[in-house]
């Protein structure tokens, strides 16, 4: 079973589905209507694989304008949205293999260094209410910072499986990489997004360190965290 | 001596977390998964914090267009529609 979470709510496809049908007659201000409903959504996502604000708009501008000129070819199985999120990422990503090219690494080549161990979580704590923590600007600046410090390849799984809602399979067809390769990407990401947050909303002193009684060995790693926890007063003795 | 049946560990629990996490764990599995759970407070708190993350960044990844930006976009896309227009052959 591969799950996805719908993207387009269904009202607003089937509104667009409307838009898309008087567009595809040469209405051209329903297809201005339909880059209005979407514009939003398409350079987020933009922004959110390429972490650059000129590049996202270079994407936002030529999705648009290729599904402009597709439109015609525009079958209708998906919804506009999903059809336009799709063509984006393919930009995205060819703006990110020119951005390579310079060191020469490949997507798919540098899938391979990814085999081995899951990192355990070094720090686990309950969070607390992130709104209560920091304002809206903060927030936005925290949650960028994680997603900045994340190998790139990392961040584009994460993107397009839990924020765009791509299933396993698609995000690794988007990506010409093997699930398996989405799944570890997927997880790896996630884990080092919940370490870096758990830091900064994890209850004060309630921290835990990996080493809780299931597990038989604490790496010398782990016994050294645990000690630099207890001097700043993040777990208790 | 018998051999104890095998009881998840936090690390096999760590490999399968996307798949309980996304719904998407074998129901045999998924139950074993959950036995750990109710035993182990760091893993039910590590799922959680997961399930926070993920919903967190769901809900807060969105840019605003610059405004700048929205009047080229719509500019060029009206630029491209009317020579789209311009060129369509006569029937």
């Amino acid at each position: 079973m591969d799950t996805s979470v719908p993207i387009i709510p269904r009202a607003l496809s089937d509104a667009d589905n409307a838009l898309v049908r008087r567009a595809k007659t040469g209405d051209f201000e329903a297809f201005e209507e339909l880059v209005s409903r979407h514009e939003r959504g398409v350079y987020s996502l933009a922004m959110n694989m390429l972490r650059q604000r000129q590049d996202a708009e270079d994407v936002v501008q030529t999705s648009f304008l290729s599904a402009f000129e597709n439109l015609g070819r525009f079958r209708e199985e998906a919804a506009f949205g999903t059809w336009v999120r799709k063509i984006a990422v393919h930009a995205a990503l060819k703006v990110i293999r020119t951005r390579k090219k310079a060191r020469i690494v490949s997507l798919k080549h540098a899938a391979e260094a990814e085999k081995g161990s899951v990192p355990h979580p070094a720090f686990i704590a309950e969070w607390r209410d992130p709104s209560e923590v920091m304002d809206r600007k903060r927030l936005q600046e925290t949650l960028d910072q994680g997603m900045c410090a994340l190998p790139e390849k990392q961040r584009l799984v994460f993107v397009l499986r839990d924020i765009e809602g791509l299933s396993v399979r698609e995000a690794a067809r988007l990506l010409a990489i093997s699930e398996g390769n989405v799944k570890v990407r997927l997880l790896r990401a996630r884990l080092a997004l919940r370490e870096k947050l758990t830091r900064v909303f994890g209850r004060e002193g309630g921290g835990i360190l990996p080493a809780h009684p299931h597990e038989q060995r604490r790496s010398t790693s782990a016994q050294a965290l645990l000690r630099s926890y207890r001097r700043r007063g993040r777990v208790k003795s | 001596m018998t051999r104890k049946a095998k009881v998840m560990k936090c690390a096999d629990l760590l490999r399968m977390l996307n798949d309980y996490v996304d719904g998407d764990i074998d129901p045999g599995i998924c139950k074993e998964f959950e036995k750990h759970l109710a035993r182990c407070n760091p893993c039910t708190i590590v799922v959680d914090n997961v399930r926070k993350t993920i919903t967190l960044y769901r809900e807060k990844s969105v840019f605003e267009l610059p405004a700048l930006f929205q009047a080229r976009l719509h500019a060029a896309l009206r630029e491209k529609g009317r020579s789209k227009h311009a060129r369509k052959p006569k029937r």
